[in-house]
């Protein structure tokens, strides 16, 4: 009888062993969405489950007594919650918090394209990109043209930005300003930005509404980041009719460190001699380009990077004088560049980072201007119209600057930036004699926080605080965005911000008792993006304020002040698509811009002659794998742009003596790359040709006129040829270390 | 009744023991016929149970990775990386615990299907990083266990599925194949080691032909 009780009592006991007690609930996340996949179960045991899509969960478990619930999914907080396990059925009811995650929250775009970020989805542009935009000669700034707000401009060099003049846009290269981010201007051509694409891994073409961290430009900024290191050691060389290159990058076997050398030669003879050019080329187009860098990660995972380029260039042309068909007009270019830029990036622990950039560039121009007869002999004609036609400028730009950012997450993934910079201008212009020096101590402290309020809404609030000892002036800037995730990869958000810019060195001269000329930037902002496609609009509307207008105190004399002002409003879109067709990769932008300003020489509010209402671009890249060559074709619309005579009346006004509007303008560009050995696993050697046009159907492209002194004549502004013609051969031998990384692990 | 008295004990003890084999088995089974992707992350949630309970075992770790690789290949909708992060995180936990460089040879194989799974979103210009990363992950698997069929069948998927202008293609995949089917028909997994692969190289194999 004992026996058969004590058997009973086992087999109660065994029965309670084995008994199944049911736990559900529902499981929902503090928005009361249901997190499909999450999962739920008893601490120390194989019990559990994960939640289904409509947010219930429901499993058995053999567990007895106190046990842990544990609920948990990737980017929310766990949930722990004590539960006593008896053969009744429990019900619990889950909340997951969404965790603030720096992947996940939104980021504030507004105003900005973020390019070659491979952590973000909206990547718009990376190297390979602008390397392959048909007829962009792998010219930085040829590819940000094909995005929204740009204008079509092939006179002058720079990126004219939504109703902005070219000197408006700034260049940053790993935080410090560029002095001069392209080669020097030679009258009525564009020339090429002085970097290479290839040494940026990310590109941010801002078009207004930009980070407090940087100044110094009234309308735009593109905001380069070099690459760290290298994938690995190579030695390359690249040939064609144009250019010579060769270069050699080594990474450390222990890949942590890396240095490198480039140079290369441009000499245009061999190709002016085949490809006819309008103007007479006296100087033959010749440059040397050397650059060098070295770069290593620090201890503690941060990096300290030095890059330099050095380059010198002499060129000569010769066109017909716009006031006398019998006379020619010379210019002579020679210059020297060196650009340094050394940059410290540094985790500090305690969630501090740290940037330190130091830079110093120097750049001479020596150019001649002449008025020549048929002879080429230089002549002094004693008229009004010849008075600026002979002169010899030597101008010498440094500068010299120092910036520092520290940056301390505060709460979650909430982050304060601040900083201060320091730039030291010299510049020195020698004209037709006449000594001129210009220093400039420029000062600013800035401070920026990213505050999340919540993965769906962030806040981007800083200022900035400047100085110039030149103009004696301070000024304060705000900068106020916000942006709030609408669905899976859109968002909307809207930016504010006051940015301010000194005048040009060539007012300055004339004058230092200038201001600051000053923009307000209101933008609103929708993007959807996913990894293969983006879609975005943008709505724009800038003042500005105290630009720069022209004084003329008699025919040959002005003077500046601050009386300008303007307004720029509009919208635009973008359409990128990778995905649609295979191998097939197309963006599409358009701007709509209305900006009208008062400034220089204008004698009312017009709409500026860098200016037209319509741009299009399309950009299309198709690769074909069976032949291994990629097709790129790129075509630009936009509209006429106006053009203007303004003339002095003689009585410190000038009037608009003639105005006409251009015809539109059509592009077509066209680039291929044939790339044998694409797809080989570690090919020790890589090859690439690369052939390309620009205006394929060879529209006649009229930037403008360029009148006679008395306005009786005025004469189109054009390219130098209808078409640019590239073809080269680059060659890459790669040093593959994968082997000797794997080793070194083991 | 004196006997159920006596194995009573028997039974709980061989319970504990036996429960983690039992569970293994039954997730095991479960992963066998499971189709949609919320069934295999539900599998991989019942395998990373057993291994968070256990944890001295690599193996719940190593299928549970196993199991979010399946929806890695089919699932168009799939958000690709956060599914690869969470295999590679699981990865990570079963190599902490795997002793024996064969074991730790196989978790790498997994590690490489996560690295390849992200490369497929944008070969073009995701080959020199995950590319990179998973042939790492491959070369390092063979180099701690060389006759790891599973190595060479992950290899011959590769080579098969890239193009032949790209340097892939059936002839190039086919040698790697047969070593792989090879190693397969030597292969001796103990209980509840991974024993997958050996079909599909062997159908894979099949179309070289």
């Amino acid at each position: 009888m004992r026996k058969s009780i004590a058997v009973v009592a086992g087999l109660v006991i065994a029965s309670q062993l084995y008994s199944q007690t049911v736990i559900r609930g529902k499981l929902k996340d503090n928005k009361g969405k249901p997190i499909p996949g999450a999962s739920i179960s008893i601490k120390d045991s194989y019990d559990g489950t994960v939640a289904d899509s409509v947010g219930n969960y429901k499993f058995s478990t053999t567990e007895k007594g106190e046990r842990t619930l544990i609920a948990t999914n990737i980017g929310y907080r766990s949930f722990e919650q004590k539960i006593t396990i008896a053969s009744a059925p429990i019900v619990v009811d889950i909340m997951l918090k969404e965790e603030l995650s720096e992947l996940k929250a939104v980021t504030v775009i507004s105003g900005s394209f973020a390019a070659g970020d491979t952590k973000r989805a909206a990547t718009v542009l990376n190297s390979i990109d602008v390397l392959t935009v048909g007829g962009g000669n792998a010219d930085i700034t040829a590819a940000v043209k094909t995005l929204p707000g740009a204008q079509q401009i092939g006179e002058q060099e720079g990126l004219f930005v939504r109703g902005g003049a070219g000197y408006e846009t700034k260049q940053f290269i790993d935080g410090t300003l560029v002095n001069n981010p392209y080669y020097t201007s030679v009258p009525d051509l564009a020339t090429r930005g002085r970097f290479s694409p290839l040494l940026f891994k990310g590109t941010v073409f801002s078009a207004g509404g930009y980070s407090a961290l940087y100044g110094e430009a009234l309308s735009s900024a593109l905001i380069l980041e070099s690459i760290d290191l290298p994938e690995r050691s190579s030695a390359n060389f690249g040939v064609s009719p144009i250019i010579l290159t060769a270069g050699f990058q080594e990474l450390a076997k222990d890949k942590r460190s890396s240095w490198g050398v480039n140079y290369g030669y441009v000499n245009l003879i061999a190709y002016f001699n085949i490809v006819k050019q309008e103007p007479d080329y006296f100087k033959m187009p010749e440059f040397h380009n050397g650059d060098a860098n070295f770069r290593f990660k620090t201890k503690r995972g941060g990096m300290i990077k030095y890059y330099t380029t050095f380059s010198k260039s002499k060129l000569g042309l010769r066109r017909s004088d716009v006031d006398s068909a019998d006379l020619k007009d010379a210019f002579g270019l020679k210059n020297l560049n060196w650009y340094n830029n050394l940059s410290w990036r540094e985790n500090l622990g305690k969630g501090w980072k740290m940037n330190l950039a130091l830079g110093y560039s120097t750049n001479t121009d020596d150019i001649t201007q002449q008025l020549q007869d048929q002879n080429n002999q230089q002549l002094f004609p004693n008229q009004p119209w010849a008075f600026a036609k002979n002169y010899t400028v030597k101008s010498i730009q440094q500068l010299s600057q120092a910036k520092a950012v520290f940056e301390k997450k505060l709460f979650g993934i909430s982050t304060i930036r601040f900083g201060s910079e320091y730039l030291y201008w010299v510049n020195n212009n020698t004209y037709n004699g006449m000594k001129s020096r210009l220093i400039d101590n420029f000062q600013s402290v800035f401070a920026e926080t990213d505050i999340y309020v919540t993965n769906d809404l962030a806040a981007k609030i800083g200022g900035r605080f400047e100085n110039s000892s030149l103009i004696d002036r301070s000024n304060v800037a705000p900068r106020i965005s916000l942006a709030y995730k609408v669905g899976v990869g859109a968002q909307l958000s809207a930016a504010y911000g006051i940015f301010y810019q000194k005048p040009e060195n060539t007012q300055l001269v004339y004058t230092t008792n200038l201001n600051y000329a000053k923009a307000t930037h209101y933008i609103l902002t929708y993007q959807k993006s996913t990894n293969d496609r983006i879609f975005r609009t943008e709505i724009f509307y800038k003042k500005y304020q105290d630009l720069i207008k022209t004084e003329p105190v008699n025919y040959y004399y002005s003077l500046y002040n601050n009386n300008g002002s303007g307004y720029a409003k509009g919208i635009e879109f973008f359409w990128r698509d990778k995905k649609s067709i295979k191998n097939f990769d197309y963006w599409i932008s358009y701007s709509y811009l209305d900006t009208k300003r008062d400034y220089l020489t204008y004698p009312e509010t017009l709409r500026p002659d860098f200016a037209t209402p319509h741009t299009l671009s399309i950009v299309t890249k198709r690769f074909f794998t069976d032949i291994k060559t990629g097709f790129n074709f790129t075509y630009t619309y936009a509209t006429g742009r106006p053009y203007y005579d303004f003339m002095y009346d003689g009585n410190g006004k000038y009037t608009i003596a003639d105005h006409g509007k251009t015809k539109s303008f059509h592009n077509l560009g066209f680039s291929m790359n044939y790339v044998p050995s694409i797809g080989k696993t570690n090919p020790k050697l890589f090859w690439v040709l690369v052939a390309s046009v620009t205006n394929v159907f060879g529209y006649d492209f009229v930037y403008g006129y360029n009148y006679s002194f008395n306005g009786m004549n005025k004469e189109p502004i054009g390219p130098p040829a209808k078409r640019f013609y590239f073809i080269g051969v680059f060659f890459s031998w790669g040093v593959d270390r994968t082997q000797d990384a794997i080793n070194n692990n083991l | 009744m004196i006997l159920a008295f006596v194995l009573l004990p028997t039974i709980m003890v061989n319970a504990q023991t036996d429960k983690y084999a039992a569970a293994m088995q039954k997730n095991l089974d479960m992963f066998d016929s499971a189709k949609t992707t919320a069934d295999f992350q539900s599998v991989a949630a019942a395998f990373e149970r057993i291994g968070d309970a256990e944890k001295t075992q690599w193996l719940p770790y190593y299928y549970a990775g196993l199991a979010l690789t399946m929806p890695g290949w089919t699932d168009t909708k799939l958000d690709k990386d956060a599914n690869a992060e969470r295999i590679k995180a699981l990865c990570d936990k079963a190599d902490a615990l795997a002793q024996d460089n064969a074991d730790k040879s196989e978790i790498l194989a997994i590690k490489n299907m996560a690295a390849t799974q992200q490369m497929i979103v944008d070969p073009q210009t995701r080959w020199s990083t995950f590319g990179q990363e998973g042939a790492g992950y491959l070369n390092k698997a063979k180099q701690l266990n060389p006759n790891n069929p599973r190595l060479y069948y992950l290899e011959g998927a590769g080579i098969f599925g890239t193009p032949e202008q790209f340097g892939g293609g059936k002839a190039k995949a086919k040698p790697v194949l047969q070593k792989a089917v090879e190693l397969f028909k030597a292969d001796q997994p103990k209980p509840m080691y991974p024993r997958w692969g050996q079909k599909q190289a062997e159908d894979m194999l099949a179309q070289c032909q």
